[in-house]
C-alpha cells in the first residue's frame, strides 16, 4: 500500500493489466515515448514497447476505429483520446460501430474495449479543453461508461473495465488527477461496474455526484451540516448501468435528491436520474428533485469557476431543498 | 497488365472454374429471388444487390486463404456467401430470421459469420476502413501470415474515415489490401461530379502503399490481381490499394429506379460485361460441356429455392434478442 495520486494508480492499472494479458495494448497521441500528455502511461512504452504501446498520429477517428477493429478480432485495446473534447472526430466510430458490433451481428462479434479520456474544467483549458460529454455515450445503448473520483476507484474500475467484455467510456477526472492523493493497494485489484457508492451518509438530502465534482458535494454538504442539513452523498462511480438501485434507496430514506454534475443542464445525466428516480419514489418526494450542472453556454476560459456547480453553487440548492 | 491476364488464364484449373462459376451464380440468383421476395415483401428496409460485380468477391475469395479476413460495406451477400457463410442463413437475415447470419438483427447490410473471418457488412460508408487496420494489426500482433482485404465503394474514397484507416495501415504497414469497388455512381451521381480525381489509385503513394487498377468482370483476372496484392501483404511488405472498375446492373437499392443513367447504358454493359456469363463462357472454353454447365446450374437452383424456402418457413428474430445483445451477458 502506498499513496498514489490518480495518475498513477491508473498508470498502474495499465502496466498490471497489461502484464497479466498480452491482449491489452495502449494506442493514442503521444502515448508512447512521450508518456501521454498528462503522463498517465508514463514508462509502460519502456517496458511494453512499440508493438503495445502505440504512438498514433492524431486522428480519433483512426484510433477508435482501429481499435474496434483489434477487439472484433480478440484484443482488448485501450485507446486514448488525449481530451475528451477531441472524441467527436471518432463520436462515429464509438456510436455506429463499436457501440453496435455484437447487436447487429447477432452476438457473432464484440467489441471489448476501454477508451479512456480525461474530461471536465479545472485547468483553465477554455471551450475545447473542458467539456463532460458523457451523456452522448450514455444515450447510446451498448456502450458502459465510467467517472472515477478517486485514485483506488480509478485503479480497480480501470482493471475491471479492461476485463469487461462490452465497449466502455472511461472518464478521468482531469482536476483531480494530481490533486488527490491516497493509499492505493499495489497489487492488482478490480471493482466492479455498476457498483454506486455512498461516501458520506446522511439523513435528509440525498446528493448524487460523479468524478471531480463529487469533491465539491462532499464540501458542500460539510458546509450544510453546521446548519443542521444531514446531506447523504453517493459516488456513482458508474454512470451507466446506471446503480438505480442505491439511488433509489437513498431518496426513499431522505425524500429528497440532488443531482451535481458539470455537463450543461439540458439533455444532462441528472435529468434522466431524476427522472428514473421520480418514477419509482415518486411518493416519498419531501421536495422536487433538483440540479445543480453547468450551464447552458459553451465552457467558458476566465469565467471556470462561474461555470462549474462548485460548493458555493451547491449549498444554497441543498438549503432550498431541505427547507422546501 | 495484359500478360498478368494472360498467365492468369493459362493456369487457372477447370475446377477452379467451375468453383468461380458455381460461386458467381450463387451470388446472381440468390439476390434475383432476394429482390422477388422485396417486392413481395417479404424483406424490409433496404436491399442492395451485387449483381454485376459478383466476379470481385468470388476472384477474391479464389485469392484468399480461409485464415484471411474480410470487411466490406453494406452491398454485402455476395462476401458473406464467397466466405463460407451457407445461402440458408444470407437469405434468412434478409428475411430477417433467427436463423440469419446476424440473428435476424442486422438485416441486409449487417451480414457477419465470425466463422468464416467475414467481418461484416457496414453500413456507415467508409467507417470500417480502419476497422479493417485494427484486424490486420491483430494478426501482425499475433505474427501470423493472415491478409485482411477491406472493400468499399468510389463514395467512400472522400471521406474521412478512409483516409484514416489507410494512413494507419500505410504507417504501420499492415496486411492489409484495400478495394475500391468502383461502379462509377456515388448512389445516383456519376464520378465526375463526386471525385476530384479520375484515378482513386493515385491517391496510394500519400500512403506509402502499392497500387493497382483494373476492370473487374472476370473472376480469373481479379484473382490475378488479388494474389499479387495479397501476397504482397502475407510478405510483410504492406499494404496495397486497389481500384477494381465494375458495374452495378440494379439499382443502388432496391428503391433506386436508376434514372441517372440510361437503359442503353445498362444494357450495354450487361452485354458486355457480365461476370456470370464470362465464367460460362470460361467453362465451355475448357472444355465443360452445356450438360455439365446446365447441371452446376440446377444444382445452384436447388440451393437458392431451399434457401428461400427454409427463410420464409424461419422463426422471426427473437423479441428477447433485442435486448440480449446490447452488452455481454444480455443484461440490461
Amino acid at each position: 500500500m502506498t499513496q498514489k495520486n490518480m495518475v498513477q494508480a491508473i498508470n498502474e492499472a495499465l502496466r498490471l493489466e497489461m502484464q497479466r494479458d498480452g491482449r491489452v495494448v495502449v494506442l493514442g497521441e503521444d502515448v508512447g515515448k512521450v508518456g501521454g500528455v498528462f503522463r498517465v502511461t508514463q514508462g509502460l512504452w519502456d517496458e511494453f514497447g512499440d508493438d503495445r504501446v502505440i504512438d498514433t498520429p492524431l486522428n480519433e477517428a483512426g484510433i477508435i476505429g482501429t481499435a474496434i477493429g483489434m477487439a472484433a478480432y480478440g484484443m482488448r485495446p485501450v485507446p486514448e483520446i488525449q481530451f475528451a473534447d477531441f472524441i467527436y472526430p471518432a463520436f462515429d466510430q464509438i456510436v455506429s460501430e463499436a457501440a453496435k458490433y455484437r447487436y447487429r451481428s447477432g452476438g457473432e462479434y464484440t467489441c471489448p474495449m476501454v477508451i479512456r479520456t480525461p474530461y471536465g474544467g479545472g485547468i483553465k483549458g477554455g471551450a475545447y479543453h473542458s467539456q463532460s460529454p458523457e451523456a452522448l455515450f450514455i444515450h447510446t445503448a451498448g456502450l458502459k461508461v465510467v467517472c472515477p473520483s478517486n485514485p483506488y476507484d480509478a485503479k480497480g474500475l480501470l482493471a475491471a473495465a479492461i476485463q469487461d467484455d462490452d465497449p466502455v467510456l472511461f472518464f478521468e477526472p482531469k482536476r483531480v488527477y494530481r490533486a488527490v492523493k491516497m493509499d492505493v493497494p499495489d497489487e492488482a485489484y478490480t471493482l466492479p461496474l455498476g457498483e454506486a457508492k455512498v461516501v458520506r451518509p446522511g439523513e435528509d438530502v440525498t446528493v448524487v455526484a460523479w468524478g471531480a465534482m463529487l469533491y465539491e458535494a462532499l464540501s458542500a454538504a460539510e458546509t450544510v451540516e453546521a446548519q443542521g442539513i444531514s446531506c447523504e452523498v453517493v459516488d456513482l462511480r458508474t454512470l451507466w448501468p446506471l446503480d438505480l438501485e442505491s439511488i433509489v434507496r437513498s431518496v426513499e430514506k431522505t425524500g429528497r435528491i440532488v443531482v451535481v454534475h458539470e455537463a450543461p443542464k439540458a439533455c444532462g445525466f441528472g435529468a434522466e436520474i431524476l427522472q428514473l428516480v421520480t418514477e419509482q419514489s415518486f411518493l416519498h418526494f419531501q421536495a422536487p428533485p433538483a440540479r445543480v450542472t453547468g450551464w447552458d453556454t459553451p465552457f467558458p476560459y476566465t469565467l471556470e469557476n462561474e461555470y462549474l456547480p462548485l460548493a458555493h453553487r451547491i449549498v444554497p440548492q441543498l438549503i432550498a431543498t431541505a427547507n422546501y | 497488365m495484359g500478360s498478368l491476364e494472360t498467365t492468369a488464364s493459362a493456369q487457372v484449373p477447370g475446377e477452379q472454374l467451375e468453383r468461380m462459376y458455381r460461386s458467381m451464380l450463387q451470388i446472381r440468383r440468390l439476390e434475383e429471388e432476394a429482390a422477388r421476395a422485396y417486392v413481395q415483401g417479404k424483406i424490409g428496409g433496404f436491399l442492395h444487390l451485387y449483381i454485376g460485380q459478383e466476379a470481385i468477391a468470388v476472384g477474391t475469395e479464389a485469392a484468399l486463404r480461409k485464415t484471411d479476413w474480410v470487411i466490406t460495406t453494406y452491398r454485402d451477400h455476395g462476401f458473406a456467401l464467397t466466405r463460407g457463410t451457407s445461402s440458408r442463413a444470407v437469405m434468412a437475415e434478409l428475411f430477417g430470421k433467427d436463423a440469419g447470419c446476424s440473428r435476424g438483427l442486422g438485416g441486409s447490410m449487417h451480414m457477419f459469420d465470425a466463422e468464416n473471418r467475414f467481418l461484416g457488412g457496414h453500413g456507415i460508408v467508409g467507417g470500417h476502413c480502419a476497422l479493417g487496420s485494427g484486424v490486420a494489426f491483430r494478426s501482425k500482433y499475433l505474427k501470423t501470415d493472415e491478409v485482411t482485404v477491406c472493400f468499399f465503394g468510389d463514395g467512400a474514397t472522400n471521406i474521412g474515415g478512409f483516409h484514416e484507416g489507410l494512413s494507419l495501415a500505410g504507417l504501420w504497414k499492415l496486411p492489409i489490401v484495400f478495394v475500391c469497388e468502383n461502379n462509377l455512381y456515388s448512389m445516383g451521381t456519376p464520378l465526375d461530379r463526386t471525385l476530384p480525381a479520375r484515378d482513386l489509385t493515385d491517391k496510394a503513394p500519400g500512403y506509402s502503399m502499392a497500387r493497382d487498377r483494373f476492370d473487374g468482370h472476370d473472376a480469373v483476372v481479379v484473382q490475378a490481381h488479388m494474389s499479387e496484392a495479397i501476397e504482397r501483404a502475407r510478405r510483410g511488405e504492406g499494404p496495397t490499394l486497389i481500384e477494381i472498375l465494375t458495374y452495378r446492373f440494379r439499382g443502388h437499392s432496391m428503391s433506386d429506379p436508376g434514372k441517372y443513367r440510361t437503359s442503353e447504358e445498362v444494357e450495354e454493359r450487361k452485354a458486355k460485361n457480365d461476370p456470370v456469363r464470362v465464367g460460362r463462357e470460361r467453362l465451355s472454353n475448357a472444355g465443360f460441356s452445356e450438360a455439365a454447365i446446365a447441371a452446376i446450374d440446377a444444382q445452384v437452383e436447388e440451393e437458392v429455392q431451399d434457401a428461400l424456402k427454409f427463410a420464409d418457413e424461419a422463426a422471426p428474430a427473437l423479441e428477447s434478442s433485442m435486448r440480449e445483445f446490447v452488452l455481454a451477458g444480455g443484461e440490461l
